[in-house]
């Protein structure tokens, strides 16, 4: 029943060996560090940018070519909020199936959450799942715990998870509810120039609640929950970072309220960035409709008042990252009661496509824009040290095909999971290539 | 549907109701133990007649009742859409009674079946007759008039329709033919 | 003609002809229960399933009354805790009760969406004894049956709801039938126990009592919950009885043939003064009998035919 697309190639890096040159040729190259948007030549050699160029210099006249004409050649995309299920639920996503599923999504990094089982809360754990991530089609970088078990009791070591190569901590799928420990979160954290990723729920009030608290909840007979259940602690966490100087980053932002206060404690100078997901940007919590558990997830989708004003963060730069929330879960979890239902959706196959289709090709946002929220950004805020195509960085490149049309049917997905909430939609422009350490491991034929 | 006979004017239901009547008062001489019951829909006129004339031949008072079959049918499988259940009222205690059931036409006596199903279901009557005013054969149960006010051989894809003034315009009954795709 | 829905999930979007024609047709039942024989053999050979993953005796009595009247045979699956995430998956239940053979389900379920959820599993005909905090449209229909035997029409009259109307899928049905039946439906209660947003609901809504009131055909009081209490909804009995309770005091400030209702099973003393729900304006065992009578209007009307 399960159909796999044949034809697209993935490749496994090997790492043991320096990447041969590649050419990528007649591109439209939009870099925005290097203010480059035209159509060029990008030279890629031992893993690493040669160059973005006119003209093929003849050393590489010969070298392996990929024909760009047409699309965009562009860093490549990071999606710093996946959920990759190792260890501990491999029946939902490995770190395989998810970095294939991000392969083909476009991505070549992700950024993969804690709240594992058990939860990466100590530095082993985080070796573990880069151990696993070597040679996977895009690269991982793990999101430490901020607290033990994500308990938001006693601090994880957040230290050795950063030297083990965390790139930020978060507990994520749970608020820090002390605010004494999340003061202390913060405060630690700033020993090591990460950001602390802050899932922002009250779960007092959001207790539950399985959709957007309004007219539609009222209406349909389910609990709700409420925007200020995300707003308060959005507030709470800004006012802790302000206080302590800490670097916070906001994940999955879904309500015009927190929009308005990140944009507020921005101006005011607070050291603060902040994601939205795809679905936030394209659903409302009416699309629920009669009770579709695949458009379950937490934050809940929120009602259009709430997505224009995401929309307008995602384009003024208020919100600086887009990001998946990529949340596997196998079938049983959803095709139950919708208050039975687990919370999350997949997003690493569509998010591109439906930032595309629903943001630049709207006119929402200019590709430029569009690859500093999902590349320069979230290498920025993680410091991956890419997001660019300057001579000598790492040659991590996505290839866009802008306009191929498209329908999401999930039994095409490289994700071991089907919980998409796009089922169906057609969209409008996705990754035809990507590119990681200067090998395509990822090349969709059409 | 289209007209094919005039099986009975005005007069020609007059006539054919008074027939029954008096058929019925040569059967029955006791009045105080006889009840008439009408069946949905028109049966419920014709008894409400026949009910008159026996009043006023007799100089007695008798009301007649009412009898809905639609939940004692056995083709409700059969119908996509549920029927309308309309009205039963019976006025009065059927135990022990010469019960007199009344109704337009009787076809393939399925609908005669489940009157007499839903009767019982009311109480035990010494005796029931059937009266109807047109028997069109083609019965599909061991079921038989006592009362006809005629008698007519019919195909399957007629039907006679009966239009009295208390619901329609006129006092009428007609053999009609279903046309193509009806 | 004949009723153009499939299965009873709710009243929202349910047609003014098709309330009327389950109310008539129950009207006709209601004329079978007055008979020495109640049973008509209309649904003989019709299995009906009544899934109760929650407790509630007196709607699975109801229903179960309404199918043996039918001459159905009814099938009783009763789950005491909706234990969900445990054991079978529901579409797994319903599975296993179809492949025995079943014409209709009739379920009531702690969440909402479910009787829905159920026509996407299974060909049988659902009937929504009740959903989470949804719709409970048997009970619905019972109480405008009840007013217009009682009152001789709906289109018009005042009803008022009180009670705890966040909790409540009786409130939320009669809203949408009512409304759609041409009657003015307030519902009242605590601000704690009102929906936040309620435009959905389309009717209008306060925490009067005596606003609510003023002017109403019908009173329909609400049964409170008393881990209401617990969860800080209000204070204290007493101070929900002094605002909400419908006492005599209050019935004699409402026309003579005010009707009082509640859909039991009743708090005395709390939401209802006994002397009220006792007096001669209370059709609260009215309701009950009607119960019966609209059951089986719902199962007859929708039992029919090979396909449902």
């Amino acid at each position: 029943m399960v159909k796999k697309r044949e034809n697209d190639a993935f490749i496994r890096c090997d790492n043991s060996r320096p990447a041969p040159p590649l050419v990528i040729r007649q591109g439209r190259v939009i870099d925005p560090v290097n203010s480059i948007d035209r159509v060029a030549q990008v030279i890629c050699t031992e893993g690493k940018i040669f160059g973005v160029v006119d003209e093929v210099p003849a050393e590489f006249a010969d070298a392996p070519a990929i024909d760009a004409a047409g699309k965009w050649v562009v860093p490549g995309l990071v999606d710093m909020h996946v959920h990759l299920r190792e260890p501990g639920r491999e029946d939902k996503e490995t770190i395989a199936t998810g970095t294939r599923a991000a392969a083909a999504g476009g991505f070549t990094a992700v950024a993969c959450m804690p709240n594992t089982q058990p939860a990466l809360d100590e530095e082993s754990k985080i070796r573990y799942v880069i151990q696993r991530g070597e040679n996977c089609p895009s690269r991982i970088y793990p999101v430490g715990a901020i607290t033990k078990g994500l308990e938001g009791e006693e601090l994880a070591p957040i230290g050795e998870m950063v030297h083990a190569g965390a790139r930020a901590v978060s507990d994520d799928g749970k608020s820090v509810a002390r605010t004494n420990i999340m003061r202390n979160a913060l405060n630690y954290s700033k020993s090591f120039n990460i950001p602390v990723i802050c899932h922002c729920e009250d779960t007092a009030i959001s207790q539950k609640g399985h959709i957007n608290e309004g007219v539609f909840s009222t209406h349909i007979g389910i609990r709700g929950i409420p925007t200020i259940a995300e707003e308060i602690v959005v507030a709470r966490d800004l006012l802790l970072a302000e206080y302590t100087g800490a670097r916070i980053h906001i994940a999955h932002v879904s309500t015009a309220g927190s929009v308005r206060l990140v944009r507020e404690a921005k101006a005011r100078g607070v050291n603060v960035t902040a994601e939205t997901c795809p679905h936030y940007v394209a659903l409302i919590d009416e699309d629920i409709g009669r009770y579709d558990t695949n458009k379950k997830m937490n934050p809940p989708l929120r009602t259009d008042r709430d997505r224009t004003a995401v929309i307008a963060g995602v384009t003024d730069n208020t919100i600086d990252v887009v990001a998946s929330d990529h949340a596997p879960h196998v079938p049983e979890e959803k095709d139950v009661e919708f208050e039975a239902a687990a919370f999350g959706v997949i997003g690493l196959e569509t998010s591109l496509g439906v930032i595309l289709t629903f943001m630049v090709h709207k006119g929402l946002l200019s590709p430029l824009q569009m690859v500093e929220r999902m590349s320069v950004a979230p290498n920025r805020i993680l410091g991956l040290g890419g997001g660019f195509l300057s001579r000598g960085a790492c040659a991590d490149i996505t290839i866009i095909d802008p306009q191929a049309p498209w329908s999401v049917d999930a039994r095409n997905f490289y994700s071991k999971s089907r919980n998409t909430a796009f089922e169906g939609m057609k969209l409008q422009g996705y990754a035809s290539g990507t590119i990681v350490g200067g090998r395509a491991v990822f090349n969709r034929k059409v | 549907m289209k007209k094919i006979e005039l099986l009975m004017d005005k007069h020609g239901l007059d006539l054919a109701l008074t027939r029954i009547t008096h058929q019925v008062l040569e059967r029955n001489r006791d009045f105080s133990t006889f009840g008439v019951v009408g069946m949905q829909t028109r049966g419920v006129f014709l008894a409400q007649r026949i009910t008159k004339r026996i009043n006023e031949i007799e100089n007695c008072t008798l009301e007649s009742g009412i009898l809905d079959t639609t939940l004692y049918r056995d083709d409700y499988k059969m119908a996509f859409r549920q029927p309308h259940v309309k009205v039963t009222s019976i006025p009065f205690d059927i135990n022990g009674m010469n019960i007199l059931l009344v109704d337009d036409v009787l076809y393939t006596g399925r609908t005669v079946r489940a009157a007499l199903d839903a009767l019982m279901d009311f109480g035990r009557p010494k005796t029931i007759q059937l009266a109807v005013l047109i028997d069109r054969g083609n019965h599909e149960l061991p079921i038989r008039a006592d009362y006809v006010g005629k008698k007519i051989t019919t195909l399957s894809n007629q039907v006679v329709s009966l239009k009295v003034t208390e619901k329609d315009d006129e006092d009428s009954l007609w053999l009609m033919e279903l046309e193509k795709g009806e | 003609m004949g009723i153009s829905i499939q299965h009873l999930l709710g009243l929202d979007g349910i047609s003014r002809e098709d309330i009327t024609l389950m109310l008539d047709t129950a009207d006709s039942f209601y004329e079978v229960l007055q008979r020495e024989i109640k049973v008509v053999p209309t649904l003989r050979g019709k299995t009906v399933v009544n899934l109760f993953y929650e407790d509630s005796t007196r709607t699975r009595i109801s229903f179960e009354l309404a199918e043996k009247r039918l001459s159905a045979s009814p099938l009783n699956f009763s789950v005491s805790n909706s234990s969900v995430n445990k054991g079978e998956t529901l579409r797994d239940t319903i599975k296993n009760i179809e492949a025995m053979k079943i014409d209709m389900v009739v379920v009531r379920h702690s969440c909402a969406g479910v009787p829905y959820f159920l026509t996407q599993c299974t060909d049988a005909v659902i009937v929504n004894a009740g959903d989470g905090l949804h719709e409970h449209p048997t009970q619905a229909l019972l109480d405008m049956m009840t007013i217009r035997q009682k009152l001789g029409r709906l289109e018009g009259l005042k009803v008022a709801i009180i009670g705890d109307i966040f909790h409540s899928r009786v409130a939320r049905s009669n809203a949408w039938g009512m409304s759609t039946m041409g009657m003015k439906v307030v519902l009242c209660g605590p601000p704690t126990l009102l929906p936040q947003h309620y435009e959905s609901l389309g009717v209008p809504m306060t925490d009067d009592l005596n606003e609510a009131i003023d002017g109403a055909d019908v009173v329909m009081m609400l049964r409170l919950q008393r881990e209401r209490q617990a969860s800080g909804a209000f204070p204290t009995i007493r101070e929900y009885r002094n605002r909400y309770c419908f006492d005599l005091e209050k019935l004699f400030s409402l026309p003579e043939n005010v009707l009082v209702m509640h859909p039991g099973p009743i708090n005395r003393g709390i939401e209802l003064a006994s002397d009220v729900a006792d007096g001669n304006n209370s059709v609260i065992l009215q309701q009950v009998t009607n119960g019966v009578a609209v059951r089986m209007a719902v199962l007859y009307l929708l039992g029919g035919g090979e396909n449902g």
